[in-house]
């Protein structure tokens, strides 16, 4: 028989990796990078809902996911674009040079 | 029987007409009049749809979505600001030489979103409802895309507003573990009957979700994205997103705050307290920092994070004459912060020029109808009697005391004091100073229509409040269905 990965573990590493995202977001400058620490956060959601839905036996945990998928790459989509738009003026993706309005 | 999908057909038309219909036309009949009337319609009929079913209050597909009553007011609010930030967007669009089919597509898209927050009795639904409003503002934010400042704000409010969205949803996985239910009947109930899995993880859960509908709302210490994305928006879709997304924020903040903070909670007492001080600090931020403006968009901006602190005492209250509060003063708001930012629209030039304080000097000579319109406005930002803001604000004050928060009634009463400064500042401008440089205004089109109507709006909610109040009282927000 298999033994099971207790509860514990999922949500400390999920949590590990929403915290890695966060501070990424706050420390990084480049949007793109931004982005992804922003998609790292929505994995880590992704986890937790997996494994909270395992633990409870529910199915709504795991249908949250996918909606967090569908969601997730619609953001990216029109996130993308907007940083093209904003490099086709700028030549720029560091938000610190973003400095045309207070930031 | 009534036809159970008879309840929800809001929902359901205003889906069709954009997802099914609305994008055909917007992609093969490429006319801009014919796309804006068609949506300019399908507003209007899902206003009045949600008026006829207001009544058929309950519950649909399986518990996720509540119908009637409360959500229907909030959609007929949506629909509204739809329709007047619609009239508006199209004259000064053109004007900017920006007007695309898209856009009404995208406000019509972030309508629908606002609705499945109102209508919300499931996580899932208010996620999906939040991301489907705040992408179409993303895109909307930056739709002049030739001027910088708009690409730079649609970016800032991109950026910030998935970072909220991790919190929020994360928020969301956690009071799922703890209460083991996405429902928020079955999480009410778990909270109150104290059959908590992991009160830890609830009460950071909870708190997460806070911080996740403070970014949306712009509250403090999460406003800072709101001036800049406020100021380099184009202004009929800050018009549209400072009121329509503010009230559709609270709209989903209501109940999922009062089944968080249902009954005698563990974290009930230490909730309250952090939303109280929240509010002081973010209409004290929020008023103090729209003294220190020049930019007439920017002060309204910080204004509007003001705003955003004064709604916030109903969540405070917790009860039922909170959340009315609330309802009160969004409307109120919604009306009056649409029609100040579509005279600055009117006002606008190219490239944010004519945003000035000082290019509203001597208004009150050149254009009396605006410059009477932007006064009425501003007079019921700032909470004076007779308009709409200033018996909202008295609903929030006295649900606040209700709830034992005189402190936070004190600390709202000297902040709007502070705000009275600015606004009668612009009111002073407009009339009692001489005009100076360039004088010539655009005309304002069928903007015009927006205006008169929120004006009507703004004074008949001051003048004759007890009709809105007992519309809003007779449709209490479900708790449980």
């Amino acid at each position: 028989m298999p033994t099971t990965i207790p509860l514990d573990y999922y949500l400390a590493l999920s949590a590990i990796l929403f915290v890695t995202g966060v501070v990424g977001v706050i420390t990084r400058r480049n949007a793109i990078i931004i982005f992804m620490s922003i998609e790292l956060m929505l994995n880590a959601v992704n986890l937790t809902m997996v494994s909270f839905s395992a633990f409870l036996g529910d199915i709504a945990g795991q249908m949250f996911v996918f909606f967090i998928m569908a969601v997730a790459a619609a953001e990216a989509a029109v996130g993308l674009a907007i940083v093209l738009a904003l490099f086709r003026k700028r030549q720029t993706v560091y938000v610190d040079e973003l400095n045309i309005m207070k930031w | 029987m009534m036809p159970a999908l008879f309840q929800v057909l809001p929902l359901v038309v205003i889906w069709l007409a954009l997802g099914a219909v609305g994008i055909v036309i917007q992609a093969y009949v490429r006319n801009t009049k014919l796309v804006f009337g068609y949506y300019l319609g399908t507003l209007a009929l899902t206003a009045i749809l949600a008026v006829v079913t207001a009544g058929a209050k309950g519950t649909m597909f399986s518990g996720m979505i509540t119908t009637g009553g409360y959500a229907n007011f909030f959609d007929v609010l949506f629909c509204s600001a739809g329709i007047l930030s619609m009239i508006a967007a199209r004259p000064y669009l053109q004007r900017l030489d920006g007007e695309l089919d898209e856009f009404y597509t995208l406000l019509v898209s972030a309508v629908t979103g606002m609705m499945l927050m109102a209508h919300s009795n499931h996580m899932l639904v208010t996620f999906i409802g939040v991301e489907l409003m705040s992408i179409s503002f993303y895109v909307m934010s930056g739709f002049l895309r030739s001027d910088i400042r708009s690409v730079e704000a649609a970016l800032k409010y991109f950026l910030l507003g998935a970072f909220a969205s991790g919190f929020l949803v994360y928020g969301m996985a956690l009071i799922y573990g703890a209460t083991g239910s996405l429902e928020f009947g079955a999480i009410g109930s778990a909270v109150v009957s104290d059959a908590l899995r992991f009160p830890v993880l609830f009460a950071i859960g909870a708190t997460l979700l806070v911080i996740g509908f403070c970014f949306k709302i712009a509250a403090f210490p999460f406003h800072q994205w709101a001036p800049d994305v406020y100021e380099g928006a184009p202004t009929a879709v800050t018009a549209f997103m400072s009121t329509g997304g503010k009230a559709a924020a609270f709209s989903a903040l209501i109940p999922i705050a009062s089944v968080v903070m249902a009954g005698d909670s563990v974290v009930t007492g230490q909730m309250q307290l952090m939303v109280a001080i929240v509010s002081a600090v973010t209409m004290l931020v929020g008023n103090i920092s729209a003294i220190a403006q020049s930019n007439v968009k920017r002060m309204l901006a910080y204004s509007s994070i003001a705003h955003a602190g004064y709604m916030l005492m109903g969540i405070v209250n917790g009860t039922t004459s909170g959340s009315e509060a609330i309802v009160f003063y969004a409307t109120a708001y919604t009306f009056m912060q649409i029609g100040a930012f579509v005279i600055v629209g009117i006002l606008e030039r190219e490239e944010g020029g004519h945003l000035q304080l000082d290019d509203y000097a001597g208004l009150g000579k050149r254009q009396p109808v605006l410059a009477a319109l932007m006064s009425i406005f501003l007079f019921s930002l700032a909470g004076i009697p007779p308009l709409g803001g200033f018996f909202g604000k008295y609903l929030l004050f006295v649900s606040a005391i209700d709830a034992g928060f005189t402190w936070l009634t004190i600390v709202a009463v000297a902040s709007s004091v502070i705000s009275v400064w600015f606004y009668l500042g612009l009111v002073v401008k407009m009339y009692f100073t001489e005009p100076s440089g360039d004088t010539s205004e655009s005309p304002s089109g069928i903007a015009a229509i927006t205006l008169a109507v929120s004006t009507v709006a703004v004074i008949a909610l001051g003048i004759v409040p007890g009709w809105i109040t007992s519309v809003i009282r007779s449709w209490p927000p479900m708790l449980t269905p």
